[in-house]
């Protein structure tokens, strides 16, 4: 392992398949001992960017390194570092929890002995003792989950990937699972994963990047992020649906929420009353159009809007 | 090596844990053989005890469908997470492969073993003796070796385990145009060059001639040039296609 300060460093990734453009020059840093969140809706790269990184895809263009190797030209010794966990548990249903632990605690080099006993503490520290011995078949989706983290855990890598490591779950499993990546950093590694719960992000990440068609649209600190949408929300409640669609039409561009069932919309502000005035005054000359308004600390969503643009306008929700 | 010994102990356990698949390659060949011997054997007439003739033809074809099945078992894994884990742990197409086969293997001497006893006990009388016996089986081993590393080939191209099991099908009525069940020469004359030129028939002529201690000619070493060939070019390809594949 070298001195750099980070887990993971890419610059200019680029990929294409059959001519379209997946990847369009994206550049991350995450800095060892963090989490760092990849952020973005469906087909914005998010796969393809985690796989290039744990050497699973090659990059049309660009370079990376993780935990230090470069992802070309050093393939063994990344993923000798690193654990990929994906959307899909890659643990054998037909095994029982602990014949896949000690399956993969051979492949990575371990005794027989040692297997036997490195996977008795995984299963006892991810909450699966009891079901140890039951085949996978019969667990839940979020054991299957854990012990498929826990199967990328046997070679004790720094840098830990997790494609989506929640989608699907129910919000029990998806609380046990945003623990275990919590003690995991406690102790030292560095965690790489993508969502596209925004909630999940701003949980987890000490810093997010936000993925949108390929490039990366914002990068930053939670709370970083929440600034660029000049930090608070006016949120008005039109009227009618005549208003609703007149108001929605005219501030177009700069809506960071549409809630055609309540009549409602979101809009970005400073939260001066100078700046609401003045916004009320563009909406409604005629002072008849807008029923209420309320204003509100921006949240992760109405960054997610605003950035990612008009083809996303409804990205899933936590 | 320490990976394909991984790899073997893990796919041995598959497919224990698939009994309705394991029971089903267990029970097709021995109720092909009761349908050729008592269905079509009364009609067929090969110059002797027509279960004697059909025995080698049966096991071979029982042979190559349960190892046909390789195909399905890895396309199961190339479509599932399972081989993305693999492959970030370094695990190569080989040891990965060396399991499935070793596991088809397995199954094969099950089923190969209980063909044996179906027939013994109905009627077939092998003139063989321990070295013919050991021979034949080594051919069998050989032949099953490469159908099942070709299979492999096949699953790791195939876009779903549903598709790789349309090659099974294919393998199963591999023998049917050979003198698995009916001698060549009973068959239209443009089936011949088939008949007597694919892979199988050799394989049968070797076995048969072995068990029942009858000159089998020059089939011996078309046999084992077919299964050595089919198995060199399965495991050059296999490489190439898991490389491919997971690029």
């Amino acid at each position: 392992m070298t001195g750099t300060a980070y887990g993971v460093e890419a610059a200019g990734l680029a990929k294409s398949y059959g001519g379209r453009p997946v990847l369009a020059g994206v550049g991350v840093r995450a800095e060892r001992g963090t989490v760092f969140a990849l952020l973005g809706p469906n087909g914005a790269g998010k796969t393809t960017t985690v796989r290039i990184l744990a050497t699973l895809t090659r990059p049309d263009a660009g370079q990376a390194t993780v935990a230090g190797f470069d992802v070309l030209r050093e393939r063994g010794r990344v993923r000798r570092a690193i654990s990929l966990t994906g959307q899909y548990a890659a643990v054998d249903a037909l095994q029982t929890g602990a014949e896949n632990l000690r399956m993969t605690a051979r492949l990575a080099g371990l005794s027989r002995r040692d297997a036997r006993r490195r996977a008795a503490d995984l299963l006892s520290r991810f909450d699966l003792a009891e079901a140890g011995d039951r085949r996978v078949a019969t667990y839940s989706g979020g054991m299957r989950r854990r012990l498929d983290l826990a199967a990328g855990l046997v070679g004790q890598p720094s840098v830990l990937f997790l494609d989506e490591p929640t989608t699907g779950l129910d919000p029990v499993g998806r609380q046990a699972m945003w623990e275990v990546i919590r003690e995991l950093v406690r102790g030292g590694v560095t965690a790489f994963l993508t969502t596209q719960y925004l909630e999940e992000a701003d949980q987890l990440a000490d810093r997010i990047a936000v993925l949108d068609r390929g490039r990366v649209v914002a990068e930053g600190t939670p709370a970083q992020l929440k600034e660029r949408v000049a930090g608070q929300r006016l949120d008005l409640t039109l009227a009618d649906r005549a208003a609703y669609e007149a108001a929605a039409a005219h501030l177009d561009g700069r809506l960071v929420r549409r809630d055609p069932d309540r009549l409602a919309l979101g809009v970005a502000t400073d939260g001066s009353a100078a700046h609401v005035r003045a916004l009320l005054d563009e909406v409604d000359p005629g002072r008849r159009a807008v029923a209420r308004f309320a204003v509100h600390a921006a949240t992760l969503d109405d960054v997610f809007l605003a950035l990612t643009g008009p083809a996303t306008k409804e990205p899933a929700h936590a | 090596m320490r990976d394909a010994l991984v790899m073997i102990d893990r796919s041995m356990r598959l497919t224990r844990r698939t009994v309705d698949a394991l029971l089903f390659s267990l029970a097709l060949p021995v109720m092909l053989m009761l349908l050729f011997v008592y269905l079509f054997g009364g009609a067929i007439d090969t110059g002797t005890e027509y279960v004697t003739y059909v025995v080698p033809g049966v096991i071979l074809l029982c042979a190559g469908y349960s190892a046909a099945a390789t195909a399905v078992t890895v396309a199961q894994d190339m479509t599932s997470g399972v081989v993305d884990r693999f492959r970030s742990m370094d695990v190569g197409a080989t040891a990965l492969l060396t399991g499935h086969v070793v596991a088809s293997v397995a199954r094969n001497a099950v089923s190969i073993a209980l063909v044996f006893g179906v027939a013994l006990l109905i009627g077939f009388r092998p003139q063989a003796g321990p070295l013919a016996w050991l021979a034949a089986c080594g051919m069998l081993l050989l032949f099953v070796v490469a159908v099942s590393w070709l299979s492999a080939a096949v699953g790791l191209v195939a876009s779903s385990a549903e598709a790789a099991s349309g090659f099974t099908f294919f393998v199963l009525f591999l023998p049917y145009p050979s003198s698995a069940f009916v001698p060549i020469a009973t068959m239209p004359g443009w089936l011949h060059g088939f008949a007597e030129h694919q892979p199988t028939t050799p394989v049968i002529e070797t076995v048969r001639g072995l068990l029942l201690d009858t000159p089998a000619g020059g089939s011996a070493w078309r046999a084992l040039a077919w299964c050595t060939g089919l198995l060199l070019v399965a495991v050059a390809l296999a490489a190439l296609l898991f490389r491919r594949r997971t690029a």
